[in-house]
């Protein structure tokens, strides 16, 4: 298959950008996204010319890594997977395939596709964990979960933190990506103690970060790999409004 | 306890307020409906229970400064929330397609600005009776306001009535994306019931439009007045 690539070029943080466009020759329909990118870069490197930067790690779509906005698709057009599990076959041969970097204030150009997206490590930071002991690993089944509870927590523990829920809202809103780390402790006994103040202080730490607000249009589920559900949404806005009544947010000491 | 200061910053907080006070009017636009129906009553009910509603001041002028301030809360909050959102994304994409969204839902300010306009001018022409005072100053035999013949003359202008007709379609476009929205917004919504909600939504704010609009079409076909 061939296909001409119009890739958003920027050398670094300040520079402007640009689309150039490329042409990938003989690519296998078999290749993933990633893979036709290696395939382009190889003739890149040979002409002389700066390789595309993109992220990637596990290239089995679990890591997160990958992160990038193909055909208008956050990770391409195929639902639930990222860019590295979507294959060229799903392509029309000849077609013209537009590659850019995730758009948000929150996540910064550093290089061509590369965003910096510590801002997600820094939600985490600000209470996406349990505070206990570490140590050997406890025995299963001492702290009981009923099933549904168990598979809910999973259902949303399944989040990668791509970005692929802010790159693909219209208000580059990071709800569902915060929804999910939420839920996941709040469907479990360990959760509990600490359920409010994670609440409170997570989406205080997203409104700093400068991600948009979500006004519920489920862009984010459809284009999440992970198929994470916009329950998880309302999950967080029903902790949060509970929270708020008892509560304020760790940074906001005044009013 | 009352949240502080902080709540209102904060983005859930906004939402909460807005889909709230959203809420709060689409209880008014339900209740208002319901009086307006009364016209396929006669002139007598109708102008009964418009006699009613102005008989305690303290009430009326209430619950009109109660929606006057829902009306305000919805619009701060959504303007700032719009503001905030475009501020999100300074860079836009070359190719941004969309595969859940609807277009009410992406409409959502054009469709309040809309709202807005007609609200204007219906507060004018129905309850101030300022815009079209011909039709509207009328009373009736028993000396009381003839709210049956204000609406009856009016809407056999036909501009009038399309122009009603367009406001409604807005407000119900609104609604379409807004009832379900509003309860995802406020924590309402399970698994199951997100898309009860948005389906609810949607049939409710067709039958809204369908109950709107039927009093200009009767008017204008002939079969009240």
């Amino acid at each position: 298959m061939n296909f001409t690539l119009r890739v958003w070029r920027q050398k670094n943080a300040a520079d402007a950008g640009r689309f150039e466009m490329y042409e990938a020759k003989d690519v296998s329909p078999d290749l993933s996204a990633l893979e036709m990118l290696d395939l382009v870069n190889d003739e890149l490197q040979r002409r002389g010319v700066d390789p595309i930067a993109f992220d990637h790690d596990c290239r089995e779509g679990i890591c997160g890594s990958c992160a990038m906005m193909i055909n208008g698709f956050a990770h391409g057009p195929q639902p639930a997977v990222a860019a590295c599990q979507l294959y060229m076959r799903h392509f029309k041969d000849g077609e013209t395939i537009t590659i850019e970097p995730w758009r948000a204030r929150a996540f910064p150009v550093i290089k061509d596709l590369v965003v910096d997206r510590s801002a997600f490590d820094r939600i985490i930071e600000a209470g996406g964990y349990i505070s206990v002991d570490t140590g050997g690993a406890p025995e299963a089944n001492s702290i009981p979960v009923p099933k549904r509870d168990a598979e809910e927590a999973m259902d949303a523990a399944a989040c990668i933190g791509c970005g692929a829920c802010v790159a693909a809202c219209p208000n580059a809103s990071a709800m569902l990506f915060v929804a999910a780390k939420i839920s996941h402790l709040a469907k479990l006994p360990q959760g509990q103690a600490e359920r409010a103040r994670r609440v409170l202080d997570m989406v205080e730490r997203m409104d700093q970060e400068g991600f948009g607000h979500c006004t519920n249009h489920y862009e984010c589920m459809a284009a999440c790999p992970k198929s994470i559900h916009v329950q998880f949404i309302a999950q967080l806005n029903r902790d949060y409004l509970r929270a708020a009544r008892t509560r304020r947010p760790s940074g906001c000491k005044s009013d | 306890m009352v949240p502080g200061l902080w709540f209102l910053r904060s983005s859930i907080g906004k939402k909460a307020l807005m889909a709230a006070s959203g809420l709060v009017l689409v209880g008014f636009v339900m209740a208002h409906l319901a009086g307006n129906l009364l016209i396929y009553g006669g002139p007598s009910a109708l102008n009964a229970y418009a006699e009613k509603l102005r008989h305690v001041p303290a009430l009326l002028w209430g619950a009109r400064l109660f929606l006057l301030a829902a009306v305000a809360v919805h619009i701060a909050t959504s303007v700032q929330l719009a503001i905030e959102n475009r501020r999100a994304r300074p860079q836009r994409y070359r190719l941004q397609r969309s595969a859940e969204t609807t277009l009410a839902a992406r409409t959502m300010l054009l469709s309040g600005f809309l709202v807005l306009a007609y609200l204007v001018y219906h507060l004018l022409h129905f309850t101030f009776r300022t815009a079209h005072p011909e039709f509207s100053r009328a009373t009736d035999a028993l000396g009381r306001h003839d709210v049956y013949a204000m609406v009856v003359l009016s809407f056999q202008q036909p501009p009038i009535a399309f122009a009603y007709v367009l406001g409604m379609a807005a407000v119900c476009f609104h609604l379409n994306h807004g009832i379900g929205s509003a309860a995802q917004t406020l924590g309402l919504t399970h698994e199951r019931t997100i898309r009860l909600w948005a389906l609810a939504g949607r049939l409710l704010s067709f039958a809204l439009f369908i109950g709107y609009v039927s009093i200009p079409l009767a008017i204008l076909l002939g079969l009240v007045g």
